[in-house]
């Protein structure tokens, strides 16, 4: 039985990797858990200069997930790459996936090409999706042209390879999957949060202080299955899938519709250990479905 | 933290809309007066972070006020049921048994307050506390606090003791504050942080995680960014920016 998958220069061990933003930068969570048993992790979103985020609340909850408007509160690149990551190595020895957002082309470029020094980087993944930050980086995740653009202006500066994370607040995600491919994407992760809101039924207003944020959690599955399937049919580079998925049966269906690694985002935040369960779970659904090898079943929904 | 199954042996309602409930089971895990736990509710996605008002290895109380559709839904469960609960998680009090306690508790804020008693009981001191409400029917379990306190009592509406604030009610009554231990709506917080010296504070905040993962509920402190899940719920009094 076989849960190993190479994706663009890197083994990883099985396909399952904490989503940005859900996981802090990992080292948290090594309270609780090895996790070196973890395929890789998906770091969190960091800018060239430490952002403080949104006012609070920030947190939303929905029958089958929560909205959340972080607004990329992070660090800073530098104190991410000589502080955080440094934490993360003690306990983590695979690399992990840096991911970055920004405001302008010039911050997206900068940034990466500091993640570009650092050998325990595997991966960049670009978010030009994050829909709670005014112009952060959600403008290059709905304008095709925009995000071929920004990624060529990457590409010139920056050699590891570069995942791209599609916002699902789009009328076509496809076009967006086939421009940020012609602009010279290695992978595609996908989706992101969907926008969303939720109202006090007791003052009459948002809960939210930036009124809107990102929905996410098991209620946006079968969204993000869809798209991981359409996107797949429509470029030829990987995908990583993600979007409510909070179980191992999440994880083979996601493979199916055409992802080769996932991502688990809103569970953790209600499970510490859930990223424990499905890769302990893996082979016993793997059995059950008499799947042998996780790479024969990579996009084979027709 | 640990994630340890619980069961409910008592769900009693203590006052119009606060519930006393106990949960028993491997508590070992919660080590400090002012750490809370979260439980995950059979209908709801996210878990509930309550603070622990007593503790043992084999259980904790928890005083709980319906504010949501989740905490009406607990108020509903019986004796017997099992819950997956979070223990162990934030960081406490730091309690001082060479500092006058005075406890400071607004509303529901009172919670954690009765941890912090049966500390100081231990150590044979008896601490002073104040504890406000809106009104009579908001305050609950006078007697056990009587017993075990100095306490001074104050209601918004005048209906039961002072009338009035905390901040006011000890003036009023000329106690000296050492070092306050303090728990209650934001705007009592920053009053007693503004008239006494010392002390330390318990904040709320909507929570995605309550673990320190997600970042839901960072706060600006005078000492950088902090997590009221991971850094918090207390926090020294001094650092706190209103």
């Amino acid at each position: 039985m076989n849960t190993k998958i190479k994706f663009l220069n890197h083994e990883y061990k099985n396909p399952i990797i904490p989503a940005s933003g859900t996981f802090g930068f990992g080292y948290e969570f090594a309270e609780y858990y090895d996790i070196n048993i973890l395929g890789s992790i998906s770091l969190k979103g960091t800018t060239l200069e430490a952002r403080y985020g949104n006012p609070l609340p920030r947190i939303a909850e929905c029958p089958a997930g929560l909205i959340n408007s972080i607004g990329l509160q992070n660090p800073g690149v530098d104190n991410v790459i000589n502080e955080e990551l440094i934490k993360l190595d003690k306990v983590y020895s695979d690399l992990v996936i840096a991911n970055v957002g920004g405001h302008s082309v010039q911050e997206y470029v900068e940034t990466c090409k500091k993640f570009n020094n650092v050998d325990k980087v595997a991966a960049i993944e670009l978010n030009i999706s994050c829909p709670n930050v005014q112009g952060g980086g959600m403008a290059f995740g709905v304008d095709p042209s925009v995000a071929k653009n920004l990624i060529i202006e990457i590409k010139k500066e920056c050699t590891k390879p570069l995942i791209v994370k599609l916002s699902p607040n789009v009328t076509s995600i496809v076009e967006m999957a086939k421009a940020v491919e012609e602009g010279g994407a290695d992978a595609i992760s996908l989706i992101n949060t969907l926008v969303g809101m939720r109202i006090n039924l007791k003052t009459g207003q948002p809960i939210i202080a930036v009124k809107k944020g990102g929905y996410s959690g098991p209620g946006i599955f079968p969204v993000a299955l869809r798209m991981v399937y359409e996107v797949k049919k429509a470029v030829s580079i990987p995908l990583i899938g993600m979007g409510g998925v909070s179980s191992a049966y999440d994880v083979i269906e996601m493979m199916y519709a055409g992802a080769s690694l996932v991502m688990v985002g809103a569970q953790n935040l209600i499970d510490p250990l859930v990223c424990k369960k499905i890769i302990e779970d893996l082979p016993i659904v793997m059995k059950e479905l008499n799947i042998d090898d996780l790479n024969d079943i990579i996009g084979k929904a027709k | 933290m640990k994630n340890v199954e619980l069961t409910i042996t008592k769900n009693d309602k203590v006052s119009k809309d606060i519930y006393l409930m106990r949960l028993e089971g491997d508590c070992s895990s919660i080590s400090n007066e002012g750490e809370f736990i979260e439980i995950q509710l059979p209908n709801k996605y996210l878990r509930r972070p309550i603070s622990v008002s007593s503790f043992s290895q084999n259980h904790v109380d928890i005083l709980y006020k319906i504010l949501g559709q989740g905490t009406k839904e607990m108020s509903n469960y019986e004796v017997g049921m099992k819950l997956d609960v979070l223990v162990g998680l934030g960081n406490g009090f730091t309690l001082y048994d060479d500092k006058k306690p005075t406890l400071i508790a607004g509303g529901i804020g009172i919670a954690p307050m009765f941890a912090l008693i049966e500390y100081f009981n231990k150590k044979n001191i008896r601490p002073t506390l104040i504890y406000g409400a809106k009104s009579k029917e908001d305050l609950v379990l006078i007697d056990y606090l009587k017993e075990n306190t100095n306490l001074y009592l104050c209601t918004d509406d005048g209906s039961f003791g002072f009338q009035g604030n905390v901040v006011d009610c000890i003036k009023n009554n000329n106690l000296e504050v050492e070092y306050f231990y303090g728990c209650g709506p934001m705007r009592m917080l920053q009053a007693i942080s503004s008239s006494f010296k010392e002390g330390q504070v318990s904040l709320e905040a909507r929570m995605g995680c309550g673990f320190g993962a997600c970042m839901g509920c960072s706060i600006q402190t005078k000492k950088g960014s902090k997590r009221v899940c991971k850094e918090g719920p207390v926090f020294l009094s001094s650092e706190v920016i209103y």
